[in-house]
């Protein structure tokens, strides 16, 4: 039974991943991502005149404004393409359940993810040649970068089970991306902490500490801790149980 | 092989499928008929599972669709309208993807895949995208799809739309080929493929069965009519009526 369950998500798995790679949407995003957060590694963060070689400030902190715009470009397909084409109706006619098909998807896009994600080692290879960086922060930064990476596609993923339109679903997930990132820019919250009245600011505290932001910045200082990787992760569980909702509102 | 009862499915305050019942044996054709609209490729949608019926109950080989869906659907093949595909593939690599959700692995999916092939006369478009098929093959592709697992219930929803008159009368003949092993559901509305595949024929109007029976049967339904034509025209009310 459990083989069998293994097998059908393995089956969805591949197809989706290799479809990745037959379209030129994933070159096009590798490429943007891979420029962007060295462009603003270099260009905005100036790496090169901090004389610091952690990549805390310079390379992590660019990256949720790379992934609100380039995981929902990554992610719009996933349902909404089977929608469109008609093949979702021939999905879920075939004997396996909705979950294995939505995470077998998941996955292949979370991957697509480690691959660029990973192609970003030069920078690594040339704070090392450059410096002597702490290890603890470059790892727990890729960590969170990558959390934060699969959960805004995690996002994308419920919005495009509601909708057959990429567009659509595209500008969607971007909106709910932006919201779960501000909700916890620390400027942003000092600045609504200091205009409502001082009761609220639990409240305020509270919102701040669902957004994507606030566990990211925890994450990228070096501290890894336990609670944040499980915030991302049940976010991901959510967004996911969201998606089968909206897959079974298609059918009901 | 198919056993549908009461079957009931309403979209808001508008029910689509009106108490149908009927079953279907192996060795049976099985034909329905109706104006668009009428509630066939929602009673189709049904019986593969897809719809969750509002009420009734569908079995499949003796398993309830809606208690044991995985197992249920493991013995039906599904030809849905407009034959959706991944356009991004090709026509073999779909197929074997079909085979490989279908539980076809290693030398039996390299078999089966050519099995279908042969059937359905896709040799030459075997590694062509299905973004450049024409309509016919894409609609040949899809059908080779709902056969790859050599399933017991064949469901198929306009299986010969948008065919040409060679192709229609390829695709006829393999449905009555098939069906003298299968349990075959296919819509239509075009009369004189019920002579040419059907055993038995449903006409169905505004969500509910109007007549059931053989080819024969249906014609002397309707007293006075010659042709199904006329039948079909007198028990089924068109959508240019008020």
């Amino acid at each position: 039974m459990k083989n069998k369950d293994l097998a059908n998500t393995l089956a969805i798995f591949k197809r989706e991943f290799l479809s990745y790679f037959n379209s030129p949407v994933l070159y096009v995003i590798v490429v943007i991502f891979l420029l962007a957060s060295m462009g603003f590694t270099f260009f905005f963060g100036r790496i090169l005149d901090s004389d610091n070689a952690s990549l805390t400030q310079s390379f992590f902190f660019w990256h949720p404004w790379i992934y609100i715009v380039l995981a929902p470009a990554v992610g719009m397909r996933l349902w909404s393409e089977e929608h469109r084409l008609g093949t979702f109706e021939l999905l879920m006619t075939m004997p396996l359940s909705p979950w294995q098909a939505i995470i077998g998807k998941f996955v292949a896009a979370a991957l697509v993810w480690a691959i660029s994600l990973l192609l970003t080692f030069s920078i690594v290879i040339t704070v090392s040649w450059l410096g002597n960086p702490d290890p603890g922060p470059i790892i727990t930064g890729y960590a969170a970068s990558y959390l934060y990476a699969i959960g805004c596609l995690a996002v994308t993923s419920a919005a495009s089970a509601f909708t057959r339109s990429q567009v659509v679903c595209f500008i969607v997930s971007v909106a709910l991306c932006i919201l779960l990132t501000l909700i916890g820019y620390p400027g942003i919250v000092d600045s609504v902490v200091r205009t409502l009245p001082g009761s609220l600011e639990s409240l305020v505290r509270f919102v701040s500490y669902l957004s994507f932001m606030d566990h990211f910045y925890e994450m990228t200082k070096g501290i890894f801790v336990i609670r944040d990787v499980l915030y991302f992760l049940s976010v991901i569980v959510v967004a996911l149980i969201i998606t089968h909702l909206g897959l079974r509102s298609k059918r009901a | 092989m198919i056993q549908v009862q009461n079957l009931r499915k309403e979209f808001g305050a508008k029910v689509a499928v009106d108490n149908v019942s009927f079953t279907v044996e192996k060795g049976e054709v099985l034909g329905f008929l109706g104006p668009n609209g009428a509630g066939k490729s929602t009673s189709m949608r049904m019986v593969t599972g897809y719809f969750r019926p509002t009420s009734g109950s569908i079995r499949i080989g003796g398993i309830d669709m809606l208690e044991n869906p995985e197992e249920a659907k493991r013995s039906i093949g599904y030809l849905p309208e407009n034959a959706p595909l991944y356009s991004d593939m090709t026509v073999a690599s779909f197929l074997g993807f079909c085979a490989e959700v279908r539980g076809i692995t290693g030398a039996a999916k390299s078999r089966a895949i050519d099995r279908v092939l042969d059937l359905c006369f896709l040799h030459r478009v075997r590694n062509q995208s299905v973004d450049t098929l024409s309509k016919g093959y894409r609609h040949r592709t899809c059908f080779a799809q709902s056969i790859i697992h050599d399933p017991e219930v064949l469901i198929l929803d306009e299986p010969t739309d948008g065919l040409d008159p060679n192709q229609k009368h390829e695709v006829r003949q393999l449905i009555k080929k098939m069906g003298e092993t299968k349990a075959i559901i296919f819509s239509t509305h075009i009369l004189e493929e019920v002579d040419a595949a059907c055993s038995r024929a449903m006409i169905i109007d505004r969500g509910k069965v109007v007549a059931d029976g053989t080819p024969q049967e249906l014609r002397q339904k309707v007293p006075g009519c010659q042709s199904l034509d006329e039948v079909f025209r007198n028990l089924t009310r068109s959508d240019l009526e008020k």
